[in-house]
């Protein structure tokens, strides 16, 4: 074989695996991207949900035991450091599940002034939660998935963005807030 | 909010993804959201204002049947051209893991994008090959949505990652309020369903009749939905033929009106199925349900409290139960209260409400939908004048 023609042939090859790899960064950058949009979209949620019930707590409607106990929790959550979020997250889920486990009590407060708004404030945050920390967690598994290819981690393509880490919480909502039939029934 | 859903199957042509998402498109229109829906149609097809053709569907072998599907070039332009003129807030597809125009969809498009899964049919060998392909497209997806647990188990099988359940939407009231129909009442059982499809399980139905009718003499069967009676019934005894009523295909109102007057609805099912739509109508119809013990049908029926199972594909089991049911009117009327109120989650007011909240907290940040250029480059590289006329 000629060696221009070598040449030749070794640059298109060259050529190909740099598109491959520049496509597969574009992949890579755009799985960070989503990964961000659904972090922001989990930490709204999250502070939503911890300032209804901080405000629930502070509001008077809900007995003295239970406005401290949901205080003490929202607060920690609101101030929670990152390494210990997920804890005082699901410690709030937690408190949430014992001050609303009777129906009674959600009907307590949807009849205090402004309760019906309180409660489905809360009622939409408790939702969301589960479903922001699922679309989260999603988003990093496909992103770990393909940081662990070989090509990515010879190439370096991911740079310097940290490892995806997936949210572990407890965001089971208090069932009597969520519940879908209808109260008579 | 400006939205845009991808139908993935024709138009026209019945089926529970399109009545799926016509409801869906309608649900949200009154509640004010700006909907566009884009599904393949024939350009000469009667569409809704909202409704947007993307071209005819391609009838092709595909995963051992024959799919109607929207691929190619002209296809592709068409999606991303609505893409772009649509500037949508949050994109919604249906059923984007099987080569359809969902996948295009995707493929063409960037931003907030939301899919909802139906199927539950076990992977196919197109799909291992195409899994890189398919991976890449569907990594785009910023949340999954399956109508059942049922389908969320398949697809995390499959592909891997997680989904919301939400289940497919039903309009309660307008089942419940249906007028019920004096010659469909009196010892009825009611079946609805393609005849000539042996997975809606007539067949299997049909070999159990004639021992419920020795158990209740008075029975009759109704039978509603497409297909040749002669070649289900030919074979019986003219004494049971004569109990057996075939209405043919029936009309939405029909259909409400024939589940408000029977007295129990049998779905016979033999399997394929991820949700069981038919069994949530019944339900706010008021019917008592007796159904196969099929894993998204033992769901949708709240784990069997909804409703009565029977063993698939088991007649003997199917005419002992129906008998049963028929001759006892405090448990029918014990599982029409049951259903009534179990059926409230599946009404559209709270379906909608939830994929709503699904659409906010994708956007929420985010911008809006917009062409995919790595996508579009190739296109424009290689047809930049089709790409616009298309």
């Amino acid at each position: 074989m000629s060696t221009p023609l070598t040449l030749l042939l070794i640059a298109v090859v060259l050529c190909l695996i740099g598109v491959y790899l520049s496509w597969t960064a574009g992949r890579l950058d755009r799985l960070h991207t989503r990964i961000d949009a659904a972090k922001a979209a989990l930490d709204a949620q999250l502070l939503r949900r911890a300032s209804v019930a901080q405000e629930l707590a502070t509001s008077g409607v809900l007995d003295p035991a239970a406005s401290i106990v949901l205080y003490e929790a929202a607060h920690a959550a609101r101030q929670a450091e990152e390494d210990q979020r997920e804890v005082a997250e699901s410690e709030l889920s937690q408190a949430l599940r014992a001050v609303f486990e009777a129906p009674e009590q959600v009907e307590a407060v949807r009849g205090a002034p402004g309760g019906e708004e309180a409660v489905h404030e809360l009622a939409e945050a408790a939702r969301r939660v589960p479903m922001a920390r699922r679309f989260h967690n999603d988003a990093v598994r496909a992103a770990r998935a393909l940081r662990r290819h070989r090509k990515v981690r010879w190439f370096r393509l991911a740079g310097h963005a940290p490892f995806p880490l997936a949210v572990e919480m407890d965001d089971e909502p208090p069932p009597a807030l969520t519940d879908r039939a209808p109260s008579a029934g | 909010m400006r939205i845009g859903i991808v139908c993935p199957y024709s138009w026209e042509a019945p089926g529970g993804v399109q009545f799926h998402v016509r409801d869906l498109a309608e649900h949200l229109r009154a509640a004010g959201h700006e909907v566009s829906v884009l599904a393949p149609a024939d350009d000469d097809t009667p569409l809704p204002e909202y409704v947007v053709g993307a071209g005819r569907a391609v009838p092709v072998p595909y995963n051992g049947s024959v799919a109607r599907i929207n691929f190619g070039f002209l296809s592709a332009a068409r999606v991303r051209r609505w893409v772009r003129d649509g500037d949508f807030d949050v994109l919604h597809i249906h059923e984007p893991a099987a080569p359809s125009l969902a996948l295009l969809a995707c493929w063409a498009a960037k931003g907030p994008i939301v899919a909802t899964f139906h199927m539950s049919s076990p992977r196919s060998r197109g799909m291992i090959a195409a899994y890189p392909i398919l991976q890449s497209a569907l990594e785009k997806i910023s949340a999954r949505i399956a109508v059942s647990e049922y389908a969320r188990r398949t697809l995390v099988e499959h592909l891997g990652g997680d989904a919301v359940v939400i289940p497919n939407g039903v309009d309660v009231s307008f089942f419940a309020g249906a007028e019920p129909k004096a010659a469909w009442q009196g010892r009825t059982l009611g079946f609805i369903g393609r005849i000539d499809e042996p997975r809606k399980g007539l067949p299997v139905l049909m070999e159990a009749f004639p021992r419920i009718l020795e158990r209740v003499p008075d029975a009759r069967l109704l039978v509603a939905g497409r297909g040749d009676p002669a070649e289900i019934a030919g074979h019986l005894p003219p004494e049971v033929r004569a109990r057996v009523e075939f209405l043919g295909m029936v009309s939405d109102e029909d259909k409400a009106r024939l589940l408000r007057s029977v007295d129990l609805y049998v779905a016979p099912n033999t399997g394929g199925e991820s949700f069981g739509i038919i069994l949530v109508e019944a339900m706010s119809a008021g019917a008592p349900v007796l159904a196969a013990d099929l894993d998204a049908f033992v769901q949708v029926l709240d784990g069997g409290t909804a409703g009565e199972v029977f063993a698939r594909e088991d007649a003997g089991d199917l005419a002992e139960r129906a008998a049963g049911l028929l001759l006892d009117d405090a448990r029918r009327a014990e599982l029409r209260e049951r259903g009534s109120r179990h059926v409230q989650r599946f009404d559209w007011s709270t379906v909608g409400a939830d994929i709503l909240a699904v659409y906010e907290t994708v956007t929420q940040g985010a911008q809006s939908v917009a062409e995919d250029e790595r996508a579009g480059r190739w296109a424009a590289r290689f047809g930049p004048a089709r790409d616009r006329e298309a």
